[in-house]
Protein backbone atom coordinates (compact mmCIF):
# COMPACT_ATOMS: atom_id res chain seq x y z
CA UNK A 1 0.00 0.00 0.00
CA UNK A 2 0.94 3.03 -1.03
CA UNK A 3 1.72 5.91 1.68
CA UNK A 4 -0.95 8.24 0.40
CA UNK A 5 -2.88 5.30 0.33
CA UNK A 6 -2.46 4.52 3.99
CA UNK A 7 -2.95 8.17 4.55
CA UNK A 8 -5.96 8.54 3.52
CA UNK A 9 -7.01 4.94 5.42
CA UNK A 10 -5.29 6.08 8.88
CA UNK A 11 -5.88 9.95 9.30
CA UNK A 12 -9.33 9.88 9.99
CA UNK A 13 -8.67 8.00 12.55
CA UNK A 14 -7.21 10.46 14.60
CA UNK A 15 -5.47 13.27 12.79
CA UNK A 16 -8.60 14.19 10.99
CA UNK A 17 -11.16 12.15 12.72
CA UNK A 18 -14.98 12.77 11.41
CA UNK A 19 -16.29 13.32 14.44
CA UNK A 20 -14.01 14.69 17.19
CA UNK A 21 -12.54 17.24 14.86
CA UNK A 22 -15.13 18.12 12.25
CA UNK A 23 -18.03 17.59 14.73
CA UNK A 24 -19.90 15.73 12.11
CA UNK A 25 -22.45 12.79 12.51
CA UNK A 26 -22.73 12.96 16.75
CA UNK A 27 -26.71 12.47 16.27
CA UNK A 28 -26.43 8.42 16.46
CA UNK A 29 -23.42 8.83 18.76
CA UNK A 30 -26.02 9.78 20.89
CA UNK A 31 -28.64 7.41 20.11
CA UNK A 32 -26.88 3.87 19.28
CA UNK A 33 -24.36 3.47 22.24
CA UNK A 34 -25.96 2.52 25.13
CA UNK A 35 -24.52 -0.96 24.71
CA UNK A 36 -21.32 -2.08 22.58
CA UNK A 37 -23.30 -4.60 20.59
CA UNK A 38 -25.28 -2.34 18.80
CA UNK A 39 -22.98 0.47 18.47
CA UNK A 40 -20.50 -2.34 16.54
CA UNK A 41 -23.15 -2.92 14.14
CA UNK A 42 -24.06 0.60 13.77
CA UNK A 43 -20.24 0.77 13.39
CA UNK A 44 -20.01 -1.81 10.73
CA UNK A 45 -22.78 -0.69 9.07
CA UNK A 46 -21.63 2.92 8.90
CA UNK A 47 -18.35 2.45 7.25
CA UNK A 48 -19.73 -0.37 4.85
CA UNK A 49 -22.43 2.15 3.64
CA UNK A 50 -19.40 5.50 3.92
CA UNK A 51 -17.13 3.01 1.89
CA UNK A 52 -18.94 1.54 -0.88
CA UNK A 53 -21.17 5.36 -1.40
CA UNK A 54 -17.59 6.95 -1.64
CA UNK A 55 -16.70 3.90 -4.06
CA UNK A 56 -20.18 4.45 -6.10
CA UNK A 57 -19.55 8.49 -6.19
CA UNK A 58 -16.42 8.40 -7.47
CA UNK A 59 -17.10 6.07 -10.06
CA UNK A 60 -19.58 8.47 -11.61
CA UNK A 61 -18.55 11.24 -10.67
CA UNK A 62 -17.27 12.31 -14.52
CA UNK A 63 -21.07 12.20 -15.10
CA UNK A 64 -22.73 13.34 -12.26
CA UNK A 65 -24.28 16.87 -13.80
CA UNK A 66 -23.93 19.57 -11.37
CA UNK A 67 -27.03 20.88 -10.68
CA UNK A 68 -28.28 17.67 -8.81
CA UNK A 69 -25.26 16.63 -7.58
CA UNK A 70 -26.20 16.15 -3.76
CA UNK A 71 -29.79 14.01 -5.18
CA UNK A 72 -27.44 11.40 -7.00
CA UNK A 73 -25.38 11.26 -3.97
CA UNK A 74 -28.41 10.94 -1.72
CA UNK A 75 -29.86 8.19 -4.12
CA UNK A 76 -26.56 6.33 -3.69
CA UNK A 77 -26.45 6.57 -0.17
CA UNK A 78 -29.85 5.83 0.69
CA UNK A 79 -30.09 2.55 -1.79
CA UNK A 80 -27.35 1.34 -0.38
CA UNK A 81 -28.67 1.64 3.16
CA UNK A 82 -31.79 0.54 2.84
CA UNK A 83 -29.58 -2.43 1.62
CA UNK A 84 -27.51 -2.69 4.46
CA UNK A 85 -30.94 -2.18 6.60
CA UNK A 86 -32.24 -5.29 4.43
CA UNK A 87 -29.35 -7.49 5.47
CA UNK A 88 -29.30 -6.49 8.86
CA UNK A 89 -32.75 -7.60 9.39
CA UNK A 90 -32.38 -10.72 7.47
CA UNK A 91 -28.92 -12.05 9.28
CA UNK A 92 -29.11 -10.44 12.84
CA UNK A 93 -32.33 -10.01 13.26
CA UNK A 94 -32.46 -9.18 16.97
CA UNK A 95 -29.69 -6.36 16.73
CA UNK A 96 -31.02 -4.69 13.85
CA UNK A 97 -34.97 -4.64 16.09
CA UNK A 98 -32.91 -2.57 18.72
CA UNK A 99 -30.82 -0.85 15.48
CA UNK A 100 -34.80 -0.27 14.51
CA UNK A 101 -34.42 3.21 12.84
CA UNK A 102 -31.22 4.18 13.23
CA UNK A 103 -29.61 2.62 10.30
CA UNK A 104 -32.28 4.25 8.02
CA UNK A 105 -31.16 7.53 9.69
CA UNK A 106 -27.37 6.72 8.54
CA UNK A 107 -29.14 8.40 5.30
CA UNK A 108 -28.61 11.99 7.01
CA UNK A 109 -25.26 10.93 8.57
CA UNK A 110 -23.40 13.93 7.73
CA UNK A 111 -20.26 11.89 7.54
CA UNK A 112 -21.09 9.30 4.67
CA UNK A 113 -22.62 12.75 2.80
CA UNK A 114 -19.80 14.76 3.46
CA UNK A 115 -17.45 12.71 2.44
CA UNK A 116 -19.03 11.72 -0.60
CA UNK A 117 -19.12 15.47 -1.95
CA UNK A 118 -15.88 16.96 -0.19
CA UNK A 119 -13.45 13.87 -1.15
CA UNK A 120 -15.42 10.89 -3.83
CA UNK A 121 -16.38 13.94 -5.80
CA UNK A 122 -12.97 14.94 -7.16
CA UNK A 123 -10.76 11.58 -6.28
CA UNK A 124 -10.48 8.33 -8.39
CA UNK A 125 -12.65 5.25 -6.99
CA UNK A 126 -9.79 3.55 -4.91
CA UNK A 127 -8.34 6.00 -2.68
CA UNK A 128 -12.19 7.37 -2.36
CA UNK A 129 -12.96 3.76 -0.86
CA UNK A 130 -10.26 3.78 1.58
CA UNK A 131 -11.43 7.27 2.61
CA UNK A 132 -15.06 6.07 2.94
CA UNK A 133 -13.46 3.02 5.56
CA UNK A 134 -11.09 5.30 7.21
CA UNK A 135 -13.70 8.05 8.26
CA UNK A 136 -15.84 5.02 9.05
CA UNK A 137 -13.59 3.83 11.30
CA UNK A 138 -12.94 7.60 12.61
CA UNK A 139 -16.35 7.34 13.68
CA UNK A 140 -16.05 3.60 14.98
CA UNK A 141 -13.46 4.56 17.18
CA UNK A 142 -15.80 7.68 18.86
CA UNK A 143 -18.84 5.68 19.26
CA UNK A 144 -17.19 2.27 20.52
CA UNK A 145 -15.21 4.41 23.56
CA UNK A 146 -18.87 6.13 24.11
CA UNK A 147 -20.73 2.80 24.30
CA UNK A 148 -17.81 1.09 26.45
CA UNK A 149 -18.09 3.86 29.14
CA UNK A 150 -21.95 3.85 28.78
CA UNK A 151 -22.98 0.23 28.61
CA UNK A 152 -19.95 -0.21 31.74
CA UNK A 153 -21.35 1.99 34.50
CA UNK A 154 -24.89 2.40 32.68
CA UNK A 155 -25.75 -1.22 32.93
CA UNK A 156 -22.63 -2.82 34.18
CA UNK A 157 -21.33 -5.07 31.30
CA UNK A 158 -19.54 -4.75 28.45
CA UNK A 159 -21.04 -6.80 25.21
CA UNK A 160 -23.50 -7.86 27.39
CA UNK A 161 -20.95 -9.92 29.89
CA UNK A 162 -21.71 -8.76 33.62
CA UNK A 163 -18.40 -6.82 34.76
CA UNK A 164 -19.84 -4.91 37.83
CA UNK A 165 -22.58 -6.83 39.86
CA UNK A 166 -25.36 -4.45 39.67
CA UNK A 167 -27.24 -3.46 43.25
CA UNK A 168 -30.61 -4.22 41.94
CA UNK A 169 -29.65 -7.73 40.95
CA UNK A 170 -27.29 -7.99 44.41
CA UNK A 171 -23.95 -6.95 43.71
CA UNK A 172 -22.23 -3.50 45.16
CA UNK A 173 -22.04 -1.81 41.64
CA UNK A 174 -25.09 1.28 41.80
CA UNK A 175 -25.78 1.85 37.96
CA UNK A 176 -25.56 5.43 36.63
CA UNK A 177 -29.24 5.68 35.23
CA UNK A 178 -28.33 8.69 33.15
CA UNK A 179 -25.11 6.92 31.33
CA UNK A 180 -27.88 4.92 29.35
CA UNK A 181 -29.68 8.68 28.17
CA UNK A 182 -28.51 10.47 25.48
CA UNK A 183 -26.73 13.20 27.45
CA UNK A 184 -24.14 11.25 28.52
CA UNK A 185 -22.84 10.42 25.06
CA UNK A 186 -22.39 14.30 24.75
CA UNK A 187 -20.43 14.56 27.37
CA UNK A 188 -18.36 11.30 26.70
CA UNK A 189 -17.47 12.59 23.67
CA UNK A 190 -17.10 16.30 24.62
CA UNK A 191 -14.13 14.31 26.90
CA UNK A 192 -12.60 12.38 24.39
CA UNK A 193 -12.42 15.76 22.30
CA UNK A 194 -10.66 16.93 25.46
CA UNK A 195 -8.18 14.71 25.66
CA UNK A 196 -7.38 13.89 21.74
CA UNK A 197 -6.74 17.77 21.24
CA UNK A 198 -4.33 17.41 24.68
CA UNK A 199 -2.51 14.78 22.78
CA UNK A 200 -2.89 16.77 19.12
CA UNK A 201 -2.32 20.36 20.33
CA UNK A 202 -2.47 21.22 16.14
CA UNK A 203 -6.13 20.05 16.59
CA UNK A 204 -7.27 23.18 18.94
CA UNK A 205 -9.54 26.03 17.40
CA UNK A 206 -8.10 29.43 17.47
CA UNK A 207 -10.03 31.29 19.49
CA UNK A 208 -12.81 33.59 17.32
CA UNK A 209 -12.14 36.60 19.78
CA UNK A 210 -9.86 37.34 22.66
CA UNK A 211 -11.07 38.45 26.14
CA UNK A 212 -9.38 41.50 27.29
CA UNK A 213 -7.68 41.28 30.70
CA UNK A 214 -9.73 42.70 33.62
CA UNK A 215 -9.18 46.13 34.02
CA UNK A 216 -6.59 47.01 37.07
CA UNK A 217 -7.32 49.14 40.01
CA UNK A 218 -5.08 52.02 39.17
CA UNK A 219 -7.70 52.20 35.47
CA UNK A 220 -10.15 52.34 37.84
CA UNK A 221 -9.51 55.38 39.49
CA UNK B 1 -18.71 13.71 -24.28
CA UNK B 2 -21.58 15.82 -24.66
CA UNK B 3 -21.54 18.91 -21.41
CA UNK B 4 -22.27 16.78 -18.50
CA UNK B 5 -24.73 19.73 -17.05
CA UNK B 6 -27.22 19.89 -20.28
CA UNK B 7 -30.13 19.28 -19.77
CA UNK B 8 -30.30 16.06 -21.53
CA UNK B 9 -27.56 14.54 -19.65
CA UNK B 10 -28.92 15.71 -16.53
CA UNK B 11 -32.29 14.25 -17.34
CA UNK B 12 -30.69 11.19 -18.18
CA UNK B 13 -28.05 10.72 -15.26
CA UNK B 14 -31.37 11.18 -13.35
CA UNK B 15 -33.31 8.73 -14.77
CA UNK B 16 -30.63 5.82 -15.36
CA UNK B 17 -29.33 6.16 -11.72
CA UNK B 18 -32.80 6.18 -10.51
CA UNK B 19 -33.31 2.86 -12.05
CA UNK B 20 -30.15 0.81 -11.07
CA UNK B 21 -30.80 2.03 -7.98
CA UNK B 22 -34.36 0.37 -7.81
CA UNK B 23 -33.33 -2.71 -9.00
CA UNK B 24 -30.50 -2.85 -6.49
CA UNK B 25 -32.79 -2.22 -3.81
CA UNK B 26 -35.94 -4.01 -4.91
CA UNK B 27 -33.09 -6.96 -5.23
CA UNK B 28 -32.01 -7.20 -2.06
CA UNK B 29 -35.74 -6.96 -0.41
CA UNK B 30 -37.07 -9.59 -2.30
CA UNK B 31 -34.03 -12.22 -2.16
CA UNK B 32 -34.21 -11.44 1.56
CA UNK B 33 -37.78 -11.22 2.79
CA UNK B 34 -38.21 -15.25 2.95
CA UNK B 35 -35.15 -14.67 5.62
CA UNK B 36 -36.56 -12.16 7.22
CA UNK B 37 -39.91 -13.44 7.45
CA UNK B 38 -38.57 -16.96 9.33
CA UNK B 39 -36.50 -14.60 11.43
CA UNK B 40 -40.02 -12.91 12.19
CA UNK B 41 -41.71 -15.85 13.07
CA UNK B 42 -39.33 -17.04 15.46
CA UNK B 43 -39.04 -14.25 17.35
CA UNK B 44 -42.60 -14.64 17.86
CA UNK B 45 -42.60 -17.85 19.05
CA UNK B 46 -39.70 -17.50 20.69
CA UNK B 47 -41.79 -15.10 22.45
CA UNK B 48 -44.57 -16.54 23.10
CA UNK B 49 -43.01 -19.12 24.83
CA UNK B 50 -40.78 -16.76 26.90
CA UNK B 51 -43.94 -15.51 27.92
CA UNK B 52 -45.50 -19.09 29.39
CA UNK B 53 -42.13 -19.74 31.19
CA UNK B 54 -41.27 -22.44 28.31
CA UNK B 55 -38.59 -20.99 26.57
CA UNK B 56 -35.63 -23.56 26.46
CA UNK B 57 -32.41 -21.62 25.16
CA UNK B 58 -30.20 -23.40 22.89
CA UNK B 59 -33.16 -25.80 21.62
CA UNK B 60 -34.43 -25.20 18.07
CA UNK B 61 -38.04 -22.84 18.83
CA UNK B 62 -39.81 -24.43 15.79
CA UNK B 63 -39.56 -27.74 17.77
CA UNK B 64 -41.08 -25.95 21.71
CA UNK B 65 -43.55 -24.23 19.12
CA UNK B 66 -44.91 -27.81 17.77
CA UNK B 67 -46.29 -27.92 21.25
CA UNK B 68 -48.41 -25.35 21.04
CA UNK B 69 -52.01 -24.51 19.13
CA UNK B 70 -52.93 -21.54 17.69
CA UNK B 71 -56.49 -20.60 17.13
CA UNK B 72 -58.30 -17.82 16.16
CA UNK B 73 -61.29 -16.33 18.86
CA UNK B 74 -63.68 -13.70 18.17
CA UNK B 75 -63.46 -11.40 20.96
CA UNK B 76 -67.19 -9.83 21.11
CA UNK B 77 -68.72 -13.21 21.11
CA UNK B 78 -66.04 -15.39 22.70
CA UNK B 79 -66.08 -18.03 20.70
CA UNK B 80 -63.26 -20.03 18.94
CA UNK B 81 -64.19 -19.30 14.78
CA UNK B 82 -62.55 -20.68 11.64
CA UNK B 83 -59.81 -19.45 9.79
CA UNK B 84 -55.96 -19.62 9.09
CA UNK B 85 -54.12 -19.02 12.36
CA UNK B 86 -50.58 -18.68 10.32
CA UNK B 87 -51.86 -15.81 7.97
CA UNK B 88 -53.57 -13.90 10.04
CA UNK B 89 -52.02 -11.05 11.13
CA UNK B 90 -53.46 -9.80 14.05
CA UNK B 91 -51.38 -6.07 13.89
CA UNK B 92 -52.70 -5.66 10.49
CA UNK B 93 -56.19 -6.24 11.23
CA UNK B 94 -56.22 -3.69 14.08
CA UNK B 95 -55.87 -1.00 11.45
CA UNK B 96 -58.41 -2.64 9.18
CA UNK B 97 -61.77 -0.52 9.46
CA UNK B 98 -63.46 -3.51 8.25
CA UNK B 99 -61.73 -6.17 10.46
CA UNK B 100 -61.43 -4.04 13.59
CA UNK B 101 -63.90 -1.82 15.89
CA UNK B 102 -63.27 1.74 17.47
CA UNK B 103 -63.29 2.01 20.77
CA UNK B 104 -65.08 4.70 22.80
CA UNK B 105 -62.73 7.11 24.90
CA UNK B 106 -63.69 5.54 28.21
CA UNK B 107 -63.26 2.02 26.67
CA UNK B 108 -60.14 2.28 25.09
CA UNK B 109 -57.53 2.36 28.04
CA UNK B 110 -55.49 1.23 26.61
CA UNK B 111 -54.95 3.66 24.11
CA UNK B 112 -54.93 1.46 21.08
CA UNK B 113 -58.23 3.73 19.59
CA UNK B 114 -59.24 0.37 17.21
CA UNK B 115 -59.65 -3.03 18.45
CA UNK B 116 -58.96 -6.18 15.75
CA UNK B 117 -62.81 -8.38 15.75
CA UNK B 118 -60.35 -11.52 15.88
CA UNK B 119 -57.54 -12.06 18.31
CA UNK B 120 -55.08 -15.24 18.16
CA UNK B 121 -54.67 -17.68 21.01
CA UNK B 122 -52.28 -19.93 22.43
CA UNK B 123 -53.47 -22.88 23.90
CA UNK B 124 -50.59 -25.03 25.84
CA UNK B 125 -52.19 -28.47 26.20
CA UNK B 126 -50.75 -31.19 28.64
CA UNK B 127 -50.14 -34.65 28.55
CA UNK B 128 -53.67 -35.86 28.46
CA UNK B 129 -54.99 -32.77 26.09
CA UNK B 130 -56.26 -30.82 29.27
CA UNK B 131 -55.20 -27.02 29.10
CA UNK B 132 -52.24 -26.47 31.08
CA UNK B 133 -51.58 -22.45 29.75
CA UNK B 134 -53.22 -20.30 28.00
CA UNK B 135 -50.90 -17.41 26.10
CA UNK B 136 -52.61 -14.08 24.64
CA UNK B 137 -51.71 -11.65 22.93
CA UNK B 138 -51.60 -7.99 24.40
CA UNK B 139 -51.01 -4.23 23.46
CA UNK B 140 -50.88 -0.76 24.63
CA UNK B 141 -49.57 2.31 24.79
CA UNK B 142 -46.88 3.23 27.21
CA UNK B 143 -44.96 6.39 27.52
CA UNK B 144 -43.50 6.77 23.92
CA UNK B 145 -44.55 3.78 21.91
CA UNK B 146 -47.02 1.04 21.96
CA UNK B 147 -46.19 -2.28 23.75
CA UNK B 148 -46.86 -5.46 22.33
CA UNK B 149 -46.52 -8.53 24.30
CA UNK B 150 -48.51 -11.83 25.65
CA UNK B 151 -49.55 -12.62 28.80
CA UNK B 152 -49.98 -16.15 30.01
CA UNK B 153 -52.54 -17.78 31.89
CA UNK B 154 -52.25 -20.84 33.90
CA UNK B 155 -55.12 -23.38 33.72
CA UNK B 156 -57.43 -21.93 35.91
CA UNK B 157 -57.59 -18.89 33.96
CA UNK B 158 -57.23 -16.52 36.84
CA UNK B 159 -53.43 -17.29 37.21
CA UNK B 160 -51.03 -15.36 35.26
CA UNK B 161 -48.01 -17.62 34.06
CA UNK B 162 -46.06 -15.19 32.96
CA UNK B 163 -45.72 -11.74 30.88
CA UNK B 164 -43.20 -10.76 28.29
CA UNK B 165 -43.21 -7.63 25.31
CA UNK B 166 -41.72 -8.50 22.19
CA UNK B 167 -41.90 -4.96 21.02
CA UNK B 168 -41.64 -1.45 22.39
CA UNK B 169 -39.78 1.66 21.95
CA UNK B 170 -39.47 2.40 25.95
CA UNK B 171 -36.61 4.48 27.71
CA UNK B 172 -34.16 1.85 27.92
CA UNK B 173 -32.88 1.73 31.51
CA UNK B 174 -36.58 2.57 32.70
CA UNK B 175 -39.63 1.81 30.97
CA UNK B 176 -37.19 -0.57 28.97
CA UNK B 177 -36.87 -2.30 32.06
CA UNK B 178 -40.13 -4.18 31.79
CA UNK B 179 -37.50 -6.69 29.57
CA UNK B 180 -36.03 -7.32 32.75
CA UNK B 181 -36.04 -10.73 33.67
CA UNK B 182 -36.29 -9.85 37.81
CA UNK B 183 -39.46 -7.84 37.05
CA UNK B 184 -40.98 -10.26 34.81
CA UNK B 185 -40.41 -13.15 37.44
CA UNK B 186 -42.48 -11.38 39.60
CA UNK B 187 -45.73 -11.86 37.44
CA UNK B 188 -45.88 -15.60 37.49
CA UNK B 189 -48.55 -16.34 40.51
CA UNK B 190 -50.53 -13.49 40.61
CA UNK B 191 -54.15 -13.13 40.26
CA UNK B 192 -56.41 -11.45 37.26
CA UNK B 193 -60.07 -11.49 38.58
CA UNK B 194 -62.01 -10.45 41.50
CA UNK B 195 -65.47 -10.31 41.78
CA UNK B 196 -65.45 -11.13 38.12
CA UNK B 197 -63.51 -7.41 37.05
CA UNK B 198 -59.55 -7.20 36.53
CA UNK B 199 -58.04 -6.48 39.49
CA UNK B 200 -54.85 -6.90 38.77
CA UNK B 201 -52.26 -3.62 38.03
CA UNK B 202 -49.14 -2.20 39.10
CA UNK B 203 -48.50 -0.33 42.42
CA UNK B 204 -46.14 2.35 42.60
CA UNK B 205 -43.21 1.16 44.81
CA UNK B 206 -42.63 -2.38 46.20
CA UNK B 207 -45.49 -4.74 46.80
CA UNK B 208 -45.88 -6.03 50.39
CA UNK B 209 -46.42 -9.52 51.64
CA UNK B 210 -49.28 -8.25 54.04
CA UNK B 211 -51.15 -5.70 52.39
CA UNK B 212 -54.77 -6.35 50.95
CA UNK B 213 -54.69 -7.02 47.63
CA UNK B 214 -50.87 -8.17 47.79
CA UNK B 215 -51.51 -11.13 45.19
CA UNK B 216 -53.16 -8.74 42.63
CA UNK B 217 -50.20 -6.53 42.70
CA UNK B 218 -47.13 -5.95 40.70
CA UNK B 219 -44.10 -3.90 41.42
CA UNK B 220 -44.34 -0.41 39.53
CA UNK B 221 -41.13 0.35 37.64
CA UNK B 222 -39.12 2.99 39.02
CA UNK B 223 -38.80 5.63 37.22
CA UNK B 224 -41.36 4.79 35.02
CA UNK B 225 -44.84 5.78 36.39
CA UNK B 226 -46.17 6.33 32.52
CA UNK B 227 -44.92 2.88 31.51
CA UNK B 228 -46.50 1.38 34.51
CA UNK B 229 -49.61 2.76 33.71
CA UNK B 230 -49.60 1.41 30.22
CA UNK B 231 -48.83 -1.78 31.59
CA UNK B 232 -51.73 -1.83 34.17
CA UNK B 233 -54.07 -0.27 31.30
CA UNK B 234 -52.58 -3.10 28.70
CA UNK B 235 -53.56 -5.78 31.11
CA UNK B 236 -56.96 -4.59 32.33
CA UNK B 237 -58.25 -3.75 28.76
CA UNK B 238 -57.18 -7.12 27.23
CA UNK B 239 -57.97 -9.12 30.35
CA UNK B 240 -61.41 -7.49 30.31
CA UNK B 241 -64.84 -6.89 28.98
CA UNK B 242 -63.37 -5.64 25.63
CA UNK B 243 -60.36 -8.13 25.52
CA UNK B 244 -60.59 -11.66 26.60
CA UNK B 245 -62.82 -12.14 29.38
CA UNK B 246 -66.03 -13.03 27.09
CA UNK B 247 -63.21 -16.01 25.60
CA UNK B 248 -62.05 -16.87 29.03
CA UNK B 249 -65.51 -17.59 30.34
CA UNK B 250 -66.92 -19.27 27.64
CA UNK B 251 -63.71 -21.13 27.58
CA UNK B 252 -63.71 -22.26 31.09
CA UNK B 253 -67.44 -23.27 31.07
CA UNK B 254 -66.44 -25.30 27.91
CA UNK B 255 -68.53 -23.70 25.38
CA UNK B 256 -66.07 -21.66 23.60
Amino acid sequence: MSVDAKKTLLSPIFDNNPIALQILGICSALAVTTSLQTTFVMCIALTAVCAFSNLFVSVVRKHIPNSIRIIVQMIIIASLVIVVDQILKAVAYDISKQLSVFVGLIITNCIVMGRAEAYAMKNPPWPSFLDGVGNGLGYSIVLLAVGFFRELFGAGKLFGYEILSLSNEGGWYVANGMMLLPPSAFFLIGFFIWVLRSAKTEQVEEEEFKITQNSTLREAL
Amino acid sequence: MANKDSIGKTLGVALLLCIVCSVVVSTAAVKLRPLQQINKDIDRKRNILLAAGMYEKGQSVDEQFAAIDTRLVDLQSGQFVEGDPSSFDQRKAAKDPSRSIKLSGSEDIAKISRRENKALVYIVEGDNGELDKLILPVHGYGLWSTLYGFVALEDDLNTVAGLGFYDHAETPGLGGEVDNPRWKAIWPGKQVYKNGEVELALKKGTVSQGETNASYRVDGLAGATLTSRGVTNLVQFWLGENGFQPFLENYKRGDA
